[in-house]
């Protein structure tokens, strides 16, 4: 279980992080995404990952931390809160500058071979 | 009295609840009342607390009567009493400049300001890692609200960076933290610091993960160098008022650092000894150097005084990474000053820039102000504080950075950049000084309006702390190595804030 755990956290960071580097606000707002349910779910596992663990004492044989899940519900509600900020002030940008780059200016091309690639979107 | 501890929170949050709710909402004059009210109060309990904390010690207030470590504590000691002293007289001082007309330019200015403050005080005040990180957003979405106040696409353009930047910042600090939780089981500052010292081997080296990552977030505030490249373009196109509060939002970074760095990662940590000052060094020097080549090539005074902020980083993150009591001391008297004098400087632009019709703030030949001698004796006040000249603050806060190298390596590094910084400072200003109030052609421009009262009263007051830091120097200085003793002396910092445990 840890396993695979990890290595979603680790999935959904390394796709966060890829597509917060991208030049156009839209990537950038769901690589944000990304990282904050990447980052709750970490949040979630720094209490240790227990089976049948109730957060109330005396419920169950063994308990789980509930303190990770108060500070993941912290996490959520200040994240979607970011998120929509976000999305808002990319929309603004998109209205005020002509353009959804997150620089504000959509950098020259200098080639044709950089528009077939793709790369620097 | 024991609940002075959460006034400096609990002020701001009111009245900004108060100014969205009707009547006031709907009425300028009103919600200006109420702003200044709110902040001459919040001023006046923040300096009882300071007073109350200097003469009985330091304060632990329990939220909700949870005892520490398992509730969130507040910690009101000395360092953090100092901040939120400055925090409220920034802002009392900066509604003042505000109200004369600054706060038109969009809807709720007044509220946003107010939860501005209250996160920035709450920053200070709390001595939990988590609910550090919670006041942070506080502080941080009532700053990207007021960074865009006004509008402009140079706003809208430079809080696109702004937010980004800090959201990513966000979610690495999450990260960390959960690190610390997993290794530690504890997010009270107090408790962290007695714990990290049993931490061994492999546990050991992920919460030095967890710590540098906190480094990056706290370095991200505090504009250190890889992360300082939104500051001056934020900085410079924010209103006048924003600019001026946001002087001490990079203060909260620097105070976090000191905060983790000296009280948790300090000297009892075991093997995490003083994990940040080997990057805190190249870095804190590296701040200083660009910092100091942005002072020379500013092509205008808010371009400047942004840098200057750059250049005031790097000098305290010098001080973090000298890591001793004398230079923590020097760090918090020049904190004090640098915050006050640049955040005049940034309320100056403003005045200067309204004068000059189309050249702005930009240090070119342009028309003659209506004011002249009131702007050329302020410009001239704040450029002395700024480079450091005597008789002002800024040369008492230098020569205590200074004196406070340890080393011949620490002084042969920390001098001449500290020096060189001032030089660039000071030829800038004089070229600027002389540019904008000596050459000047044509006639005063006609939409030119003079600085009102409230403005004039307002860059005064910030100018004259300058002078008041200095005439109280020696009481002043004293304070801050009181504070710097309690923060290096863990009994005091850590021990004594836990009922029940001791060393």
């Amino acid at each position: 279980m840890e396993g695979m755990y990890a290595f979603c956290v680790g999935l959904l960071t390394a796709c966060g992080v890829f597509l917060a580097l991208r030049g156009r606000s839209f990537s950038v707002v769901v690589g944000l995404t990304l990282l904050s349910y990447a980052v709750n779910l970490f949040l979630f596992a720094s209490g240790r990952l227990k089976l049948d663990g109730a957060a109330v004492l005396g419920e169950s044989e063994q308990y789980s931390d509930p303190l990770p899940q108060a500070l993941v519900l912290t996490a959520i509600v200040i994240g979607f809160a970011m998120t929509a900020f976000a999305v808002i002030l990319a929309m603004r940008a998109r209205a005020d500058l002509g353009n959804d780059h997150v620089d504000g200016a959509i950098p020259p091309q200098h080639n044709d071979t950089s528009k077939k690639s793709g790369g620097s979107q | 009295m024991q609940h002075l501890s959460i006034f400096p929170i609990l002020i701001p949050l009111l009245f900004g609840a108060i100014m969205l709710l009707p009547p006031i909402s709907r009425d300028l004059n009103s919600q200006r009342i109420c702003s200044i009210i709110g902040t001459l109060f919040l001023l006046i309990s923040s300096a009882v607390l300071l007073y109350q904390i200097s003469s009985d010690g330091v304060q632990v207030y329990a939220l909700g009567g949870w005892q520490p470590p398992f509730g969130i504590a507040l910690v009101a000691d000395r360092v953090s009493s100092l901040l939120v002293l400055l925090t409220s007289f920034l802002a009392f001082s900066v509604m003042l400049y505000a109200i004369a007309g600054k706060d038109k330019g969009g809807a709720y200015f007044h509220p946003l300001f107010m939860f501005q403050i209250m996160g920035i005080n709450g920053a200070f005040l709390t001595g939990d890692i988590f609910n550090l990180f919670v006041f942070f957003e506080i502080l941080l979405i009532a700053s990207y609200a007021l960074l865009i106040h006004a509008g402009g696409k140079q706003k809208t353009q430079a809080a696109m960076h702004y937010v980004i930047l800090n959201l990513i910042g966000s979610s690495l600090f999450l990260f960390g933290l959960g690190i610390l939780y997993g290794t530690l089981g504890t997010l009270n500052m107090a408790d962290m610091a007695i714990k990290v010292g049993q931490l061994e081997n492999g546990t050991a080296t992920l919460a030095k993960t967890g710590a540098l990552l906190l480094l990056v977030v706290f370095g991200l505030k505090a504009a250190m160098l890889p992360m300082h490249f939104w500051l001056p373009r934020t900085y410079a196109s924010a209103s006048a008022p924003v600019a001026a509060l946001f002087a001490i939002m990079t203060k909260v970074g620097i105070y976090s650092i000191f905060r983790v760095y000296t009280v948790i990662f300090g000297e009892h940590a075991g093997e995490l000894e003083n994990i940040a000052t080997p990057w805190l060094w190249p870095l804190a020097l590296l701040t200083i150097s660009i910092g100091s080549i942005g002072v020379l090539a500013s092509p205008s005074i808010k371009t400047l005084s942004a840098n200057l902020v750059i250049v005031s980083s790097g000098s305290l993150l010098a001080c973090a990474a000298i890591n001793t009591e004398a230079a923590t001391s020097a760090a918090l008297y020049y904190m004090v000053h640098s915050t006050l004098a640049s955040a005049g400087l940034f309320l100056l632009a403003d005045v200067i820039a309204r004068q000059r019709g189309k050249a702005e703030d930009r240090i070119v030949r342009s028309r003659p102000f209506i004011q002249p001698r009131l702007l050329g004796f302020a410009f001239a006040i704040s450029a002395l504080a700024l480079v450091g000249m005597p008789p002002l603050s800024g040369f008492v806060g230098k020569i205590m950075i200074l004196q406070a190298t340890q080393s011949s390596v620490q002084t042969m590094w920390v001098w001449p950049l500290i020096l060189i910084g001032s030089l660039g400072a000071l030829i800038t200003f004089s070229r600027a000084g002389t540019t904008l109030f000596w050459r000047h052609n044509g006639s005063i421009s006609t939409d030119a309006e003079p600085a009102k009262f409230t403005e004039i009263l307002s860059i005064g007051l910030l100018l004259f702390a300058s002078v008041v830091l200095v005439i109280f120097g020696g009481y002043v200085s004293e304070f801050t190595q009181l504070a710097a003793d309690h923060l290096h002396n863990i009994q005091s910092s850590a021990y004594n804030l836990l009922p029940g445990v001791t060393q």
